[in-house]
């Protein structure tokens, strides 16, 4: 299933999303994965609960810092892209219109 | 947004990054005797492991110098009585945990309890897809039969699963069967290994690598089930060296995001280290996890580039492999410095593969069990 905007994203149940004070940063943590995390890919990834699509998620996200949909669809979709690229999402897209 | 972790390529010790991994090898207790058990030949008797309080210590020193993932391994880890208390340290000190087991000593109720003290996956060897082929390859009766029940105690805890599989001759043509039962005990993720000759597994070399006919199919079958099953059941390939023309980034590179701490304490960059016999590997009982990370002559021996000669020195490719496996290069040459010979750019590729190709056709001389309990 590819990555879209009608995808509904959430984390695999075997990811943990947590702050490390070594390294100052946020880590997302599977097994075999740690991947770092700025403010914004944590805040973007707090959102994927699987019922909200990823159209919901940046318009929640435009709307709350006032920013372009564009350009906040473009961090948004690099994000999760990574992120699915690795096998850390479940993308539960839904059947109905 | 996101970066992979990352540490500098070359390692000058002020730039040095903290390691990621721990893999805390709790015991080499086992009651399977797998041909490919990747533990040393040499194994540390159970009245010289480490004890509790020196586990949690070296995890807490692990996690301050900032390792964020412990994977609890062995031998079977299940053969020690305190790994409930190990895991609750982890899981206290942050760290993510992942239990290696062999799940044919841990009954329902031994897995509840670690995944009462916060266990956070579980990684579960199987030999072979039906239980005669396996039991044979691990060496134990009714194995495969345990391990399948333990497996959906592990899924019925809730907790996530991966299949880890390490291939060779005898289960390379069970792949399909495999990833079927993969899907059928709801793992998250399914790990297949070609084996690696170090050790034991070097020892069996000749009845368990298989031909590169072989290799070819399994590849092809990995990858078109990779694709098939993307959101269902990710799959994780480690393909085999022998039959390869570039070696592995082996452990990412020496020293540079795992620490591995055997049984009687020694800390090694790798865990088929100890192979290399003039490396001095301190001890977490004498020396901090730090001081061990940053300046011990063993860890910094290979790490980065500097190390390297020719024809690694001047390769285009040695940040992206960083010379590829020292305990290779070493088992295949007698020398840790040398080019890995999996890589078509060393000397010593021709004579790998004519190696390779004599093993495969070999009948395959019965397997030399690995007992040790």
């Amino acid at each position: 299933m590819a990555l879209g905007e009608e995808s509904r994203p959430r984390l695999q149940p075997f990811v943990r999303l947590q702050f490390d004070a070594r390294r100052e940063s946020w880590v997302l943590q599977a097994p075999e994965r740690v991947l770092l995390l700025d403010e914004s890919g944590k805040t973007i990834l707090e959102r994927c609960s699987g019922s909200v699509t990823v159209a919901e998620i940046v318009e929640g996200l435009a709307a709350e810092y006032d920013a372009p949909r564009e350009v906040i669809a473009e961090d948004v979709m690099a994000v999760l892209g990574l992120l699915a690229e690795r096998d850390l999402l479940l993308l539960d897209e839904e059947s109905q219109p | 947004m996101t970066a992979p972790e990352s540490a500098p390529k070359s390692a000058p010790k002020s730039a040095l990054g903290p390691p990621i991994g721990l893999l805390a090898e709790l015991t080499h207790r086992c009651p399977l005797q797998c041909p490919y058990c990747s533990n040393p030949q040499e194994l540390v008797r159970r009245g010289e492991e480490l004890d509790t309080a020196a586990w949690i210590e070296v995890f807490r020193q692990a996690r301050a110098l900032g390792v964020l993932q412990l994977h609890l391994s062995g031998g079977e880890p299940g053969a020690r009585s305190d790994l409930p208390a190990l895991v609750g340290a982890a899981r206290q000190l942050g760290l993510y945990s992942n239990l290696i087991t062999a799940g044919v000593l841990l009954d329902e109720a031994a897995l509840a309890a670690l995944a009462a003290r916060g266990l956070d996956h579980v990684q579960l060897s199987l030999q072979a897809a039906g239980a005669q082929t396996a039991d044979s390859i691990g060496g134990f009766r009714e194995g495969h039969a345990r391990k399948l029940a333990f497996a959906a105690w592990v899924r019925a805890q809730g907790l996530p699963l991966t299949i880890n599989v390490v291939l060779h001759r005898r289960n390379l043509d069970d792949l399909p069967a495999l990833i079927d039962l993969a899907l059928r005990l709801d793992a998250h993720r399914l790990e297949l290994a070609h084996s690696q000759y170090y050790g034991w597994a070097l020892r069996n070399r000749a009845a368990l690598l298989p031909s590169r006919a072989q290799v070819e199919r399994a590849t092809a079958l990995v990858e078109r089930a990779r694709r098939d099953l993307k959101d269902r059941l990710p799959i994780d390939y480690v393909t085999p060296d022998y039959y390869a023309r570039r070696p592995k980034r082996c452990m990412d590179g020496w020293a540079r995001r795992v620490i591995v701490v055997t049984p009687r304490g020694r800390a090694l960059p790798c865990h088929a280290a100890e192979t290399i016999p003039d490396l001095d590997f301190p001890n977490v009982r004498d020396s901090s996890l730090e001081s061990i990370w940053r300046e011990s002559e063993a860890f910094n021996r290979y790490r980065g580039t500097d190390w390297m000669r020719e024809p690694c020195r001047s390769c285009e490719f040695r940040e992206r492999d960083l010379g590829g496996c020292r305990c290779q290069a070493f088992a295949l040459t007698g020398e840790a410095a040398r080019a890995d010979p999996v890589c078509d750019l060393s000397p010593d590729h021709a004579a790998l593969q004519a190696l390779a190709a004599e093993a495969a056709a070999a009948d395959g001389p019965p397997y030399r069990y690995r007992r040790f309990a």
